[in-house]
């Protein structure tokens, strides 16, 4: 059997074997869907609390008008007991104080007083109730002046909102529903995933290359094989590690969908489709302005509208690609150093571009198309990580395959860069290495 | 008859020669012994041996055709910094090992089931190496050094980390394997083992070779004309006998023997000793001193290391 083989599946059944591979690949996405649906939880049922609101109405207009609302109930007081309260709202069966003052008609201002700091939720409650009760009473007074007939359900029907639906012209000329929602989540976990991957596999190598310098089992090794074809047998090894991973969860994320979509009526589907949407909304208001009517159906197809074979097929090769620059790199510094102190020092400096394209996503979700995402997505070192974050959006053929270009003759470079560090680091004990030290091995003669 | 041999082989790292035109030849089914004191050169010759580094210039030949890639399938490299796998366990790491030297999966099993045995570790198969003591993962290294038959060795500090027992144990297949056909390249700083193994030797100092020979005739090369006699008689008549043509190193007395150890200052042979020894004394035994490999080497750097500072 060929050489390079072997060590790969050496290094692939030593891993994918391992309790630690099974448990956590199968745990991860429970973990990540468990977070998921606490966060929708939290937003959906996140005020339950029963609270009584003493009301001292100066105007003496809403009496009768504020009683119940959701889980808070106003009770209104005489100005002595509000003059009390005002002092002694601490210890009262009192949440809250709201003091309505007698001019509330003409300058729109009314007071609440707490001694724990009131939900947000709480106070626009208040808020619009007493706003529409006020602008009631100003409709009906104008009614009765002018007499016109209707005025009422006339002016009420003048009451318009807009609802945007975005759709995005292909090159085929087709409309399709788009939703930037949909795609900034895509893009952040598309982003997200290529940084994970290429940072738990990459750090595998090293981590793997220290052993074997660690151990001094790399003597032995090399005296079977060469070091080019250890270290190859060992980053296409890893790499099958975590493909496997990825294929294991498209397996139970098509399972689950299945389970899913059995389980839900229509209607019980619409109304989850509206829970997150308006959970999102609470959560970020500027980015889901679009999807605020969209219903899972509506969701389930914009996820269908997203491009997902180019999706799929940018993910393996960015995902390879961006690994194999990276695991290079650090394969050679786990072969540079002697001990975990020396290489998390190096690892600091090759991993920086990678840590900076995470900063990255944020900036390309607001503005795929700008400047910011443009050359995140050109330049090699953060291009993995970028370009999946705009790919969700749709992008230009020619940036895509600039960019990929540029990935695959940089990953060549650091390959050979990579190389040359490694055979001279992987027999080099007890060296202090630095950056001038590590160009030097480059240099060397083979 | 050769069975490998190096030709003028330089090695230069960065600014330091690890070795300067540095030949050897090893003859088939013999020890060949690679002296020399620390940073001699000795690792870098068995590195480019093992093709894990190139000589700058040189050639090396294996059985008259020169060195290849394929070749390492016939070599087995035992280094002196050597490891396993920690986390693997034993006979899975073996097999691996022994297929990364070309054995198909089958014949590394059968070849290392009979090593096993024969160093009863036969229940180690499935421990891993951290679960062992230092001395019980050397044999399970020796072994993976050996499993596919190589017809070169090349040995580097294999006694350390053994005790006596298994260290005799060890030169006992050492010796065998020689005499089963196996060509061996040996590197040690304990000098016993190489006048009890080596049949033949060479010595680098400073990147370059200094002594190369049979074992045995390199010693008489190094021989001091020191010669040990026993006699009964008087110890000073003897020494006035002697007069200023020999040095006596040592004298001892015990019951009515006397041992002397006497250099020869100029070229007197060995009959005018004993014709200058025979009117005052009775000898019992007359014997020239041998060099051991221990003053060999010290003698051969300290003139090399003399040479080159003048």
């Amino acid at each position: 059997m060929n050489k390079t083989l072997l060590i790969l599946k050496q290094e692939y059944l030593k891993r994918v074997k391992k309790k630690s591979f099974i448990v956590l690949t199968l745990l991860i996405p429970f973990l990540f869907a468990g977070m998921f649906a606490l966060i929708i939880y939290l937003s959906i049922n996140n005020d339950k609390e029963e609270r009584t609101i003493a009301v001292y109405d100066e105007s003496q207009l809403f009496l009768g008008e504020l009683e119940q609302e959701g889980y808070t109930t106003f009770h209104f007081i005489p100005e002595e007991e509000y003059e009390h309260l005002k002092s002694n709202l601490k210890g009262s069966e009192f949440y809250a104080l709201l003091y309505i003052p007698a001019n509330i008609y003409s300058a729109n201002v009314a007071r609440l007083l707490s001694v724990k700091q009131v939900p947000i939720e709480l106070s626009e409650q208040i808020e619009r109730k007493l706003s529409r009760f006020i602008e009631n009473d100003k409709r009906m007074k104008v009614v009765e002046e002018t007499g016109i007939p209707d005025l009422e359900d006339r002016l009420a029907a003048t009451r318009t909102s807009v609802k945007l639906s975005t759709l995005k012209i292909s090159e085929s000329g087709e409309t399709k529903k788009s939703s930037s929602t949909i795609a900034f989540i895509a893009s952040y976990a598309m982003g997200f995933i290529i940084y994970f991957f290429v940072f738990m596999y990459g750090s595998m190598v090293m981590r793997s290359v220290m052993e074997e310098k660690k151990s001094r089992i790399i003597e032995v090794i090399i005296s079977s094989v060469k070091p080019i074809q250890l270290m190859a047998g060992k980053i296409i090894g890893t790499a099958l590690v975590g493909l496997t991973q990825v294929a294991i969860w498209v397996v139970l994320g098509i399972m689950a969908l299945t389970v899913v979509q059995g389980l839900f009526t229509p209607e019980s589907a619409q109304q989850m489709g509206q829970s997150i949407m308006e959970s999102q909304q609470a959560m970020n208001p500027a980015v889901s302005q679009a999807a605020g009517q969209n219903q899972v159906a509506e969701v389930l197809e914009m996820i269908g509208n997203l491009n997902l074979p180019l999706i799929l097929f940018a993910f393996v090769f960015y995902f390879l690609i961006g690994y194999l620059m990276y695991s290079s790199l650090l394969g050679a510094v786990g072969a540079a150093v002697d001990s975990d102190e020396d290489a998390q020092q190096l690892v600091f400096p090759v991993t920086i571009p990678l840590i900076l394209s995470i900063m990255l996503l944020f900036p390309i979700a607001r503005n795929p198309e700008g400047p910011v995402a443009f050359w995140g997505s050109i330049i090699p070192f953060t291009s993995p990580v970028a370009m999946l974050a705009r790919v969700p959006y749709g992008i230009p053929a020619w940036e895509l395959i600039l960019s990929m270009v540029l990935l695959l003759l940089t990953t060549v470079g650091t390959i050979w860069v990579a190389a040359k560090i490694y055979r001279t680091g992987i027999l080099m004990y007890g060296k202090k290495v630095n950056l001038r030290e590590l160009i030097k091995w480059v240099r060397y003669k083979s | 008859m050769e069975f490998f041999s190096a030709k003028h082989v330089d090695k230069v790292f960065a600014t330091t020669k690890a070795l300067s035109d540095v030949s050897i030849s090893v003859n088939q089914q013999s020890i060949f012994g690679l002296l020399g004191p620390n940073g001699a050169g000795k690792t870098t010759l068995i590195r480019i041996i093992n093709q894990i580094t190139a000589p700058d210039s040189g050639e090396i030949f294996l059985e008259g055709h020169k060195l290849k890639a394929s070749d390492v399938a016939r070599i087995g490299y035992l280094p002196e910094e050597r490891g396993l796998y920690k986390k693997m366990k034993i006979g899975e790491q073996a097999i691996y090992l022994a297929q990364l030297k070309g054995l198909s999966k089958h014949d590394a099993t059968r070849n290392l089931k009979h090593w096993f045995e024969k160093f009863e570790i036969m229940p180690w198969w499935n421990k891993k190496i951290e679960e062992l003591s230092k001395g019980m993962q050397q044999k399970v290294q020796f072994i993976t050094t050996v499993v596919h038959k190589p017809k070169l060795l090349i040995f580097d500090e294999p006694f350390s980390g053994f005790d006596p027992i298994n260290a005799n144990l060890l030169k006992k297949e050492i010796l065998q394997l020689r005499d089963e056909g196996a060509t061996i390249i040996f590197s040690t700083h304990n000098m016993s083992s190489v006048e009890e193994l080596c049949d033949h030797i060479a010595l680098i100092n400073k990147s370059e070779k200094i002594v190369d020979g049979p074992t045995d005739e390199i010693r008489q090369r190094y021989k001091q004309n020191i010669f040990e006699v026993k006699y009964r008689g008087n110890y000073e008549e003897v020494e006035k006998n002697l007069g200023q043509k020999m040095k006596i190193l040592a004298h001892s007395e015990e019951k009515n023997e006397n041992r002397i150890k006497i250099q020869f200052l100029n070229g007197d042979s060995n009959n005018q000793l004993i014709q200058t020894l025979l009117p005052v004394a009775e000898i019992v035994s007359f014997e020239e001193i041998i060099p051991g490999m221990n003053d060999v080497f010290i003698t051969a750097v300290e003139e090399s290391n003399k040479s080159k500072t003048n």
